[in-house]
């Protein structure tokens, strides 16, 4: 669609505000993946309602913004077996790196964190190549 | 109590971002790794956006204290280790395969279906799983 990248730069906007809110207010990088992992892995019950409460946002702004759009095609895979590996290398991986695109990529690479930008760099080369190979290669995504 | 509010308002803007954007759309994300073919330019705009606000709260820093109290988080040494790179890899792998990361994973959970459930679940295992692993792995070659 032609609109689609003014659609990506607000809803960019949007997250950097998010970003800026968390950080600004109450001293935190707005990292998803640590936000959720601290809390399954234990590691940080003592800040759980911080975290539920950011959680809980993430999950209800979809909810209230949905009927808008009438349905939302998500063109997720079939595959089970992708998607349970998929899952499971999202999750080891952005633990194992102590972050994902949110706290890496947008929260990281704006303050010129040197770990921000090689994260970045490294996940999204292995994304490309990934999808260079399931895709073009052996047909399965 | 004002700690928690603030962290809703910004999982409320994470969560309407992510939604407006197309980013809990795997096609659009896998679509933008795939430059060998249709290239979606629509993430580099998402993330150029998110990193401008960003950019913005980071020159406010400097001298000044969260609204809450205590102290703003200080900048990571630059240590790139086995940790940070192996991670990112497989990071990178997984968020190509499925075309969802963390955030667009659980802002997709109202209305994704059972793929994005499943796909949650598996995530979270990693999540549970990771502690240990490392654990080991810095045991038989420390991370540096």
């Amino acid at each position: 669609m032609e609109q689609d990248w003014i659609w990506g730069l607000v809803g960019g906007l949007l997250i950097g505000t998010g970003g800026a809110v968390y950080l600004l207010a109450n001293g935190r990088i707005m990292g998803a993946s640590g936000i959720v992992g601290g809390l399954v892995d234990g590691s940080e019950w003592r800040h759980w309602r911080e975290r539920g409460a950011f959680l809980a946002g993430v999950l209800l702004l979809p909810v209230l913004l949905y009927p808008l759009y009438g349905e939302v095609n998500t063109h997720i895979t079939g595959n089970w077996v992708v998607i349970i590996a998929a899952g499971l290398l999202v999750g080891i991986g952005t633990r194992m790196a102590n972050g994902c695109t949110s706290g890496h990529g947008v929260c990281g690479m704006s303050r010129l964190s040197l770990r921000g930008i090689v994260a970045t760099v490294f996940y999204i080369l292995a994304g490309g190549l990934t999808v260079a190979l399931f895709r073009h290669g052996l047909g399965w995504i | 109590m004002m700690r928690a509010l603030y962290a809703f308002i910004a999982g409320a803007l994470f969560g309407a971002g992510l939604f407006v954007s197309g980013m809990t759309d795997t096609l659009k994300v896998q679509g933008w790794l795939d430059v060998f073919g249709d290239w979606d330019p629509t993430l580099a705009f998402v993330m150029g956006g998110a990193i401008i606000p960003m950019a913005i709260a980071w020159a406010f820093v400097p001298g000044r204290a969260p609204l809450v109290g205590g102290a703003f988080p200080q900048k990571p040494q630059p240590r790139l280790g086995r940790n940070l790179v192996l991670g990112s890899v497989l990071f990178g792998a997984g968020w190509g395969l499925a075309g969802l990361c963390p955030g667009p994973a659980i802002a997709s959970l109202s209305y994704g279906g059972v793929g994005h459930w499943v796909f949650a679940a598996a995530m979270l295992a990693g999540m549970v799983a990771t502690p240990p692993i490392r654990k080991a792995l810095d045991r038989r070659l420390p991370d540096g």
